[in-house]
């Protein structure tokens, strides 16, 4: 057990070919979004999950997803000035820090996160999938810009499936409301065969993030499955999802890993590779992002590795089995807004990780517990004691926030994964007597 | 029966965590079912027309203890669904057959698993509720959602749950409705006749009673106030926003009283009084219950406003129909709808030169000195400053 301080993670950051492949991709998007108001070029804002990505792609719009925007000011440390910024506006300290990370950083300019300004957009798609505070953020946001908004309500699925009404109900919300209001605001008409491609090329990069995540299940696993399924979901959860650069991109990491593989090897850490695999875990929640390489070298320092996540499902459960279809282009987007992870019921997001557990031969759950999302939290520490009961195998439980930096405590979360740790090792040394 | 006979009844009800009017009522009527709710609204008329009672929770206020339910949420999660399971899991709510959780934040929503989870011998039910607002898409949806609810309750009750049952059971609703609204409209009135920590025990107790009893009840009060005097103060006529889910304790009600703040409009207990309008007695009625909640609604937080220009409307005209001089925004900590929603709400009264106020509460708020000061001077300054 490494009882040693914690310590701050190194400067100098390992990166593979995809890495710097997906790092040029959002530099680019970044860039882009900066020139879209002063080229010509519409702008669509939206969130992450149950996005419309290809959708949108159909309309020539420049997408800017909010989330994104406040993960990464969160991981190069400008959240924290951000959500001040929002609170001196008079947003109250108790609500959701993705929202007054993003309103404080228009407040101060709206200068994104690499520095670039990022656009004025013409419509909001607020696509309501698994979140009410996402409802409340684009009525916030909407007071800043003279702009339309687009609301599409995703029923949730609080039986455990996708029922007909449902579907019916989001397909018609695109037929008439969605649809017709990105062909008025874009000035382009809606072409459903240049839909048809774009969501072919997402199958593929479907078909190989799920055989990427799926790779944990080998031991010693060759990724991590929460904090570098952060960097593996990025493409394919935000503005590139239907891209050939997409494809390409999840080629490219896919033979990474085969190779890894095919050597034996673990993850690969912002530190290198990562050493003798001790413990394997399944996470549930979101990741921190103000300490995100801090937090994920608690765990790497102990040789634990995350074999599984909740989190890298909030763009899409893949690995259940959905594609994107585009012989049923429209059916298809509604079943993917209604099936992304947040939007499952409670009893439904306990069955998935306990599978994962199993599947994955897990040594056991790891909640982390954010304050800005109550859409994963409430309800966590019973999905952890219904968890331990179901697999036999021990959670541990520790809260941090999204982007929020006065709620990360080094101390007190490396405190408790070490206790956690050790507990699992005396656990594995028991079984293996 | 005097006001005060008919406040203890209330305070009494109000009180009871135990539930004993509806276990009184099951054993009046053997063999009928009760049906619970969560804020903030369900078609009660399709509970009402299945014979059952439908029965509002508002968690367990400040006279419970909550031991087992703060196991389950983590600290910066609000105090309702916390109380709610210290209901269940303390059995006082066994007298229920069932719950509703509708939709209106993602607590509640969760809540909805959480319960299935626990109380596996139970109906369960989340109930979803559009959020666009055309007939033919979010009402299509309505419809369907409430049907499934009909069918569901028809079930368990063992019985058809026929369109003449909906349609007494909505006319029964309007009237209490009605009444409802005219208690509301002589409190904006005289506000001193009918002080809001009655009222707000009066629709309390429409959370547990029969709809026709608690009609009954309204009616008695009216006229009793109507028959006493009481002392006119010079206070400041507000409207008190943002309660509409986790309740406030009475005694802070009382306080804003005291501090000097008569409340002439508020959005407690909004089931009382979310559909706006009567609802058409004649007709297909789950079209009709749709077209109400489409069109005839109250706005509140868990509503997407659609147009821009709207957003805060409501809320002015509460003020302008009750003659109010300001608003206190009283939310309950971690209230994502409400606090979210409030800045906006502050905005658009800033447009309108409505002088305003806020704090936030728990359901087991304790201490009220500062939120009595808070009001009191609020209060003064609406008296000493305002035109």
């Amino acid at each position: 057990m490494n009882t040693a301080a914690p310590k701050k993670p190194s400067t100098e950051v390992v990166k593979e070919a995809s890495m710097l492949k997906q790092k040029v991709m959002i530099d680019e998007n970044f860039t882009r979004l900066s020139t879209s108001n002063e080229d010509g070029r519409k702008v669509v804002s939206t969130f992450v999950p149950g996005n419309l990505n290809e959708l949108l792609m159909c309309f020539d719009l420049d997408r800017n997803f909010p989330e994104i925007n406040a993960l990464q000011n969160g991981m190069r440390k400008k959240s924290g000035r951000l959500i001040m910024e929002a609170e001196r506006n008079g947003q109250s300290e108790d609500v959701c820090t993705y929202v007054k990370s993003d309103l404080g950083m228009i407040e101060q300019g709206n200068i994104g996160p690499t520095g670039e300004k990022l656009p004025d957009p013409d419509v909001l798609l607020l696509s309501y999938t698994g979140c009410f505070t996402f409802m409340k953020w684009f009525e916030l946001v909407r007071e800043k810009y003279d702009c339309e908004t687009i609301m599409l309500h995703v029923p949730y699925q609080a039986d455990g499936s996708i029922t007909q009404n449902m579907r019916d109900y989001v397909v018609k919300q695109l037929k008439d409301d969605v649809i017709p209001t990105l062909e008025r605001v874009s000035g382009v008409k809606f072409d459903i065969d240049r839909l048809r491609g774009y969501l072919r090329q997402s199958q593929q990069a479907e078909d190989d993030l799920v055989w990427i995540l799926q790779s944990a299940k080998n031991k010693p696993s060759p990724i991590d499955a929460f904090f570098g399924g952060v960097y593996y979901i990025g493409p394919i959860f935000t503005a590139f999802r239907g891209t050939e650069a997409a494809t390409e991109y999840y080629q490219t990491l896919r033979g990474e890993i085969e190779q890894r593989l095919a050597d034996g090897l673990g993850p690969v850490t912002p530190e290198g590779d990562f050493g003798k695999e001790k413990f394997r875990l399944v996470v549930e929640g979101t990741p921190n992002y103000t300490n995100f390489r801090e937090f994920w070298k608690m765990l790497y320092d102990e040789g634990a590795v995350v074999v599984a996540s909740s989190y890298t499902k909030v763009g899409g459960v893949y690995d259940l089995g959905f594609r994107h279809d585009p012989d049923n282009p429209l059916e298809s987007l509604a079943d993917y807004c209604l099936g992304c992870y947040t939007n499952l019921s409670l009893p439904a997001r306990i069955k998935m990780l306990t599978n994962y557990i199993e599947d994955y031969q897990a040594d056991g759950l790891l909640v982390n517990s954010v304050k800005s999302c109550n859409s994963f939290s409430a309800g966590q520490l019973l999905m952890l004691r219904e968890i331990e009961k179901r697999t036999g195998k021990p959670g541990a439980f520790i809260e941090t926030d999204l982007v929020d930096p006065r709620y990360f405590s080094a101390a007190n979360v490396k405190n408790r994964l070490e206790s956690y740790f050790q507990m699992l090792e005396q656990k594995n040394a028991t079984q293996a007597a | 029966m005097t006001v005060q006979e008919i406040v203890d009844r209330c305070q009494a009800l109000f009180d009871d965590l135990d539930f004993n009017a509806v276990k009184d009522w099951k054993a009046a009527n053997p063999g009928a079912k009760a049906i619970g709710y969560l804020p903030i609204y369900v078609p009660r008329e399709i509970i009402h027309a299945a014979g059952m009672l439908p029965v509002g929770i508002f968690g367990g206020g400040d006279q419970l203890e909550v031991i087992h339910g703060d196991a389950y949420y983590q600290s910066y999660i609000c105090r309702i669904p916390r109380s709610t399971i210290e209901l269940g899991l303390t059995g006082r709510l066994d007298s229920l057959d069932g719950m509703l959780f509708p939709s209106i934040c993602d607590v509640i929503r969760n809540l909805s698993g959480m319960w299935q989870l626990l109380f596996k011998d139970k109906y369960v039910k989340y109930f979803d509720v559009p959020q666009t607002y055309k007939d033919d898409i979010g009402g299509a949806f309505y419809i369907h959602e409430m049907q499934t609810l009909r069918e569901d309750l028809g079930k368990l009750a063992g019985r058809e749950i026929t369109d003449e049952d909906l349609q007494n059971s909505i006319a029964v609703y309007n009237e209490n409705r009605r009444v409802i609204n005219e208690v509301y409209q002589l409190r904006a009135k005289q506000p001193w006749q009918v002080p809001t920590s009655e009222i707000y025990l009066l629709l309390r107790a429409g959370m547990v009673l029969p709809v026709e009893e608690h009609t009954q009840l309204l009616r008695d009060y009216l006229a009793a106030a109507g028959a006493e005097e009481r002392p006119r103060r010079d206070n400041c006529r507000v409207v008190v926003n943002g309660v509409f889910c986790e309740q406030p304790p009475l005694g802070l009600i009382k306080s804003l009283e005291m501090a000097g703040c008569y409340v002439v409009d508020d959005d407690f207990l909004l089931i009382t009084r979310w559909l706006i309008d009567d609802v058409p007695t004649t007709g297909d009625p789950m079209d009709n219950l749709s077209k109400a909640f489409l069109h005839h609604s109250a706005a509140t937080s868990a509503k997407f406003e659609p147009d821009k220009a709207d957003k805060g409307k409501f809320l002015i005209n509460q003020v302008r129909n009750s003659g109010a001089e300001g608003v206190i925004f009283a939310a309950p900590s971690f209230c994502d709808p409400a606090l979210l929603d409030r800045p906006m709400l502050q905005e658009a009264l800033n447009r309108d030169d409505i002088p305003y106020t806020a704090f936030k509460y728990a359901e087991n708020t304790g201490q009220m000195q500062a939120i009595r000061e808070q009001a009191g001077t609020f209060a003064d300054s609406i008296k000493l400053w305002s035109a």
